[in-house]
């Protein structure tokens, strides 16, 4: 592409596609714009609607704060792009460089963009997961859903998985009154994110707000009566709630199936880019004209051994989203490499949880900052001899500062004594995570090596 | 108009709730609440809160409705 001029053909005239219109698709899409890109500009999205925030689907929403319909994301620019929205691709052609549409049409790219995502996984039994009153919470139209519901005040809720997603809306529940009664196979919520210390104190803040918390339990099947809803979940300990309404907390799945057969490599576990967003095709060849972003990537990260991260997190959509668009009209020699400390945040019962690095990848905590009974602390991670990631439970202008730590390599446990002075002195402790091989709700954070037999990431559902 | 927070960023200085209660809110000691959709009487306030945020977490539409939001129920 060097000096024939191809790449300035491609910034006047040429064909982009953006497949998947969310965060991460608009925000590329902006910045294509932003960066001189004249040629014409196609957003496929699979849902009806225009570019909207998730965060407050399980927050603002659930609360009545706002409703699902008034979460669409603001426009930082015009974009003078075709919309082909509530049609999915259905497949790829890389040789004629076209994607399907579902409505049969074809569109023609010189480069892609895939930022597809990922989807609520839903209960295994088909036939269960169907019952009236049995929900996920992923998109617009499961919150709105799941928003008129509990507006008709349900006797009770029951959510399947403390994650953050399953935690929020046991939250959100409780704020509103509502009995809830949450069931988690681990020994207690956010364990696959953060570890079993921080879990415990996750657990206390849940039934302190009137939670039914169970742990080391698993979902048999769900019940409904004879007019198709729900009625009662049946639990491995033999036990049994009533409940009217269900939520099903089990993490996501990526939305690669339509490229199964396209040559790329694609598949249950993302699609695999490098650090400038290029994706691999199957044969280990990075590609030159499609880019990826988003939670349905998986790329190298230098700061962590430069294992592959497949980062579900707001901002890494956004970060990456503007690499991609960067390196689509960029020159080999000035592609950037798409290098985000991952962080996310939540907020539950009150508190404001945000981390900064891999907790998971943590094999020891410090509590630096604070103190677990408060509620109030910087929880600091430690893998090998490094400082690998940081949580705060409302202490969160600390963060920047473990950031630091982090892309600087700090030794762990880190030596500031006069940060804070604390009476236990600076000892760290096993970060208490489940063994990786076996199956949990869906971790928030996926590392994998290069091999792919390397870790299993077959999901067992909870029966 | 349309609003997002960057709730990396955010450092639950509370700028935003003092200068545009209508739109931000802050739940519990440092989470913010905020309505992604404000009222169009909110937005001399809506800019001052964006500008005096610390950490300038929060982004607010540049341009008006976009056309794909016509075939839109909204």
């Amino acid at each position: 592409m060097n000096g024939d001029g191809s790449l300035e053909r491609l910034r006047r005239e040429g064909r982009i596609v953006v497949v998947g219109a969310s965060l991460a698709g608009l925000r590329a899409a902006e910045t294509l714009r932003e960066k001189g890109f004249a040629g014409s500009l196609t957003m496929v999205g699979d849902e009806p609607h225009e570019p909207y925030d998730r965060p407050p689907l399980s927050k603002q929403v659930l609360l009545g704060v706002t409703t699902a319909d008034r979460t669409a994301l603001p426009r930082r620019r015009d974009l003078d792009a075709t919309w082909r929205l509530g049609v999915a691709a259905t497949g790829l052609d890389m040789a004629a460089r076209r994607v399907r549409l579902a409505d049969g049409d074809e569109v023609p790219y010189d480069r892609l963009l895939i930022a597809t995502g990922v989807r609520a996984r839903p209960w295994p039994r088909p036939d269960e997961a169907e019952l009236d009153g049995v929900f996920v919470l992923r998109t617009r139209d499961d919150s709105a859903a799941l928003t008129r519901r509990l507006a008709d005040g349900p006797r009770r809720v029951f959510v399947i998985g403390a994650g953050f997603t399953g935690s929020e809306i046991a939250s959100a529940c409780r704020e509103r009154g509502i009995a809830v009664t949450v069931a988690e196979r681990a020994a207690a919520p956010l364990v696959g994110a953060l570890g079993g210390v921080v879990g415990a104190v996750a657990a206390e803040l849940q039934r302190e707000h009137g939670v039914d918390l169970r742990c080391a339990v698993m979902v048999t099947a769900l019940e409904g009566d004879a007019a198709g809803r729900v009625r009662a979940a049946h639990l491995s300990d033999g036990s049994t709630v009533e409940t009217d309404v269900v939520v099903v907390s089990l993490g996501a799945t990526r939305n690669t199936e339509w490229l199964a057969g396209s040559g790329l490599g694609a598949g249950p576990r993302g699609i695999a880019c490098d650090a400038g967003c290029r994706a691999f095709d199957i044969r280990g060849i990075v590609t030159d004209d499609i880019y990826v972003a988003g939670d349905v990537a998986r790329s190298p990260h230098p700061l962590f051994g430069y294992q592959f991260l497949s980062l579900e997190h707001w901002g890494n959509a956004v970060c990456q989203a503007e690499i991609a668009a960067h390196n689509m009209l960029s020159e080999s020699a000035d592609r950037l490499p798409h290098m985000w400390v991952p962080a996310f945040w939540s907020s539950q019962f009150g508190v404001n949880i945000k981390s900064v690095g891999v907790p998971s990848m943590g094999t020891e905590i410090l509590v630096a900052q604070g103190s677990l009974t408060d509620r109030r602390f910087v929880g600091v991670y430690g893998y090998q001899g490094r400082v690998i990631g940081a949580v705060a439970f409302d202490h969160a202008r600390w963060l920047p500062f473990y950031q630091h730590l982090i892309e600087t390599t700090a030794p762990f446990p880190p030596p500031f004594p006069l940060v804070d002075r604390r009476p236990d002195g600076q000892r760290p402790i096993d970060a208490d995570f489940p063994d990786p091989s076996l199956p949990t709700h869906g971790p928030t954070v996926t590392l994998s090596g290069y091999s792919p037999a390397d870790r299993r990431m077959t999901f067992t559902p909870a029966h | 108009m349309r609003l997002v927070v960057d709730l990396n960023r955010c450092q639950g200085y509370a700028q935003c709730a003092f200068l545009a209660p209508e739109v931000f809110a802050m739940h519990g000691e440092e989470a913010l609440l905020y309505h992604p959709e404000a009222d169009a009487a909110q937005r001399e306030k809506l800019a001052q809160a964006a500008a005096a945020c610390p950490v300038q977490a929060i982004l607010v539409d540049a341009v008006d409705a976009p056309p794909e939001a016509v075939s839109d129920e909204r």
